[in-house]
């Protein structure tokens, strides 16, 4: 039945230097079984898409290994637990593993050596609604390891129809130098299995697809083995065709299910969803072992003597993963992720987190400074390679230019940044570059747009209020006064042969009035048919 | 004949009808170009361009009673915006008005303030929680960096500190010569 799969095609993409089998030699290894312990770990609070988790620990707390350390912080954010057991060393701003090169705070922990466990139950996600299951997904920090860090619980969701009709698994791992997924596959298959099949259950998908880049024959051969061991049906292992980058979600999903996910879509909205294998292994860990996600599958390689996969707790500065590989001497940056869709560190002190696919090692030779841009020539190749159907030269152009709307106009946040057109481009014009640039500015502008109209609501609402207000008290102003009035009146009419008092009641009665008719403009000045206006009036 | 007349009768009461509903429809509220022109302002409610307040400021635009260079929160950007919705010339920001600066929230010493409340009545945008005789606050979030608050407090305990720039807003450099890569 495999043979008779009928696969599709996306349009564009490139063929790379893969330059994947140097690590791939050697089998995964638990970092610590190989390596001492690190003598601090340093775990942002921040790792994954969506709001800051807050921190849970003070600076000289003692934490044991999965406890929770960040507490996840509105509706899209995910949990972050100590990574080993030790004391709480401080909660201060850390530089992050981040191309901006800047600090971000940090649960700092100290190991004591002992890397005791919290207490593990199994969740017993068959029993639970599927809202605690999701809770129990975001309480365990589980998020896509395929490199979006997006929090898992909110994808686990079968969508409008109420059931998927194809669970998307992605092993395709099509970026040059990474082989986490590959290795992972080969060594645990039975349990990205698993997860696969708790991930089906969860979105009551019709069939689950795994897809696998042809040019791993090994994973595919034991992603089959793994489901016939399993006995887990309505899964199958798909080898799709080498080419980048054939493991972008829509591309996949394209690829295994000829669905096009048009632009700006949700592919749920389309029967499908997509995980990474590596999310599934941690979806299985949360809720059959109950373990919290504290490390994952990372890929150094590059300019290093043994490039290798090793299982890297999360805090774990780079450098000593970098370290135990052998970096070569001229060795002169480290890129998180692949050469494509990487980024550059800033320094070699910044933990591994959630995201570090891949600790690519470079150096002069191996990635040689980019020749001069020139100008573009409109040749078209950048268009002929994109895999989301875009026009890259024209957002390129209009990026370049700050003319931003024009540039969302050709649907450039459907850009996945995959790097085919700078690849390609005869010019050498960094395009990417100009679109992450583009991108962020148009961030900022809505942010700033969205502040600005909130600003206007509450300022609108507090002049209302002041008007309300001053009503309010100009009405119980002439309240009071015509009460003193009557009462006045009232003395009067009981003792009127008092000359002094009628003058003081004349006095008081034009007071009266003065105010009365001071209370009656501001009335008049508002505008009429305003219902709290009236309201306050009533 | 009377077919006719009663065809285009009819026609004219649909077409009355059709024109009467488009001009319940798409009624304007207020006057669009104030409000274009307000869409355009930062709505830091500062007074700086010597107005109460950002509405005023686009209503005097609006009416040729005051120019587009007023507003130092807006900056630049902002009466380049303001020259293109109003076919006019850009031109620098009026020195009289004040200068650009980076945006900035108000901070409350919160060990010197002695809850009087001026602040909170000072505030346009009400990001000032509190009550009389209790410590203040500011919430970040709402501030708008209009510094209103600073003059009323009697024991200068606000502050304007600069946003920082942080990982979730920091934002790609424009690709002018190929930035190195980090050594
Ligand atoms: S490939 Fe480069 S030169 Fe050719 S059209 Fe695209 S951006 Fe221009
Ligand atoms: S980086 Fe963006 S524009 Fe360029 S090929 Fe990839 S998706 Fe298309
Ligand atoms: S100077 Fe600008 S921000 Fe301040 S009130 Fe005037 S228009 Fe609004």
């Amino acid at each position: 039945m495999n043979a008779l799969r009928k696969l599709f095609r996306f349009n564009g993409g490139v063929k790379p230097d893969y330059h994947k089998e140097p690590s791939t030699t050697e089998p995964i290894v638990d970092f610590l079984d190989v390596a001492p312990m690190s003598s601090e770990y340093v775990i942002p609070l921040h790792q994954s898409i969506g709001g800051v988790p807050h921190p849970l620990v003070k600076a000289g707390e003692v934490v044991k290994k999965g406890q929770l350390i960040g507490g996840p912080d509105g509706y899209v954010s995910s949990a972050v637990h100590a990574s080993t057991s030790g004391r709480v060393k401080a909660v201060e701003a850390r530089l992050m593993p981040h191309t901006s090169g800047l600090t971000a705070l940090c649960v700092v922990i100290e190991p004591d050596g002992k890397d005791e466990w919290i207490e593990r139950q199994p969740v017993p996600w068959r029993s639970m609604a599927p809202d605690e299951v999701r809770d129990a997904l975001r309480d365990a920090g589980v998020v896509g390891l395929g490199g979006a860090v997006f929090p898992t619980y909110l994808k686990v969701n079968p969508g409008k129809k109420g059931k998927l009709d194809t669970l998307v698994i992605n092993g395709a791992e099509c970026e040059p130098f990474i082989t986490c997924d590959d290795m992972q596959m080969r060594q645990y298959g039975e349990t990205i299995v698993r997860g696969a099949a708790i991930l089906r259950d969860l979105t009551q998908a019709g069939q689950v697809l795994i897809g696998i880049e042809d040019n791993k024959p090994e994973a595919i051969a034991a992603m089959r083995a793994a489901i016939k061991a399993t006995g887990e049906a309505r899964i199958e292992a798909v080898p799709v065709p080498t080419r980048y980058p054939a493991g972008g979600a829509k591309q996949l999903i394209r690829v295994l299910t000829g669905i096009e996910v048009p632009h700006g879509k949700r592919s749920t909205d389309y029967g499908v969803q997509c995980f990474n294998t590596g999310t599934a292994y941690g979806v299985y860990e949360a809720l059959e072992l109950g373990q919290p996600l504290i490390s994952r599958v990372v890929t150094v390689a590059g300019n290093v003597e043994r490039p290798r996969n090793y299982v890297v707790r999360f805090g774990t500065p780079m450098k000593d993963v970098v370290a135990l590989a052998g970096p070569r001497p001229d060795s002169d940056r480290l890129i998180m992720g692949g050469p494509m869709m990487g980024f550059a560190m800033p320094s070699d002190a910044v933990p591994v987190v959630k995201a570090t696919n891949c600790i690519l090692v470079g150096s002069p030779a191996l990635f040689p400074p980019p020749p001069p841009e020139m100008p573009c020539i409109r040749c078209g190749e950048c268009a002929k390679v994109c895999p989301t159907d875009l026009q890259p030269f024209e957002m390129y152009w209009f990026s370049r230019a700050k003319m931003f709307g024009k540039a969302q106009e050709y649907h450039l946040f459907d850009c996945i940044e995959c790097g085919c057109c700078a690849y390609v481009c005869p010019s050498r014009i960094p395009l990417v570059d100009y679109y992450r640039f583009a991108k962020s500015e148009i961030w900022a502008r809505e942010n700033e747009k969205a502040a600005a109209d909130e600003a206007r609501e509450r300022y609108e609402f507090r002049m209302l209020r002041d008007e309300r207000e001053k009503q309010e008290k100009a009405a119980k102003l002439a309240a009071k006064a015509a009460e003193t009035k009557a009462r006045l009146a009232a003395a009067g009419a009981a003792a009127p042969e008092d000359e002094a008092k009628k003058a003081l009641i004349a006095a008081a009665q034009e007071r009266a009035q003065q105010q009365q008719a001071a209370a009656a403009q501001p009335a008049d000045a508002a505008p009429a048919g305003d219902p709290a206006e009236q309201q306050a009036q009533r | 004949m009377l077919s006719a007349i009663l065809v285009m009768a009819l026609g004219a009461v649909i077409l009355g009808a059709a024109l009467g509903y488009a001009s319940i429809k798409f009624k304007v509220e207020g006057d669009p170009l104030v409000e274009k022109i307000d869409a355009i302002l930062p709505q830091t409610q500062c007074g700086q361009c010597g107005f109460p307040g950002c509405k005023p400021y686009a209503e005097a635009i609006a009416k040729g009673e005051a120019d587009i260079n007023f507003c130092p929160p807006g900056g630049e950007e902002g009466i380049r915006k303001l020259a293109d919705l109003l076919g006019r010339e850009f031109k620098p920001l009026s020195e009289e008005h004040g200068v650009e600066k980076p945006k900035s929230v108000a901070f409350i010493d919160e060990s010197t303030c002695i809850g009087c409340t001026l602040c909170l009545q000072a505030c346009p945008v009400d990001a000032i929680v509190g009550a009389a005789k209790q410590m203040h606050t500011i919430v970040a979030a709402r501030c708008t960096g209009c510094e209103l608050c600073i003059e009323p407090c009697p024991v200068d305990c606000i502050a304007m500190m600069p946003l920082p720039e942080t990982v979730e807003n920091w934002k790609w450099k424009y690709p002018t010569i190929p930035v190195k890569a980090a050594a």
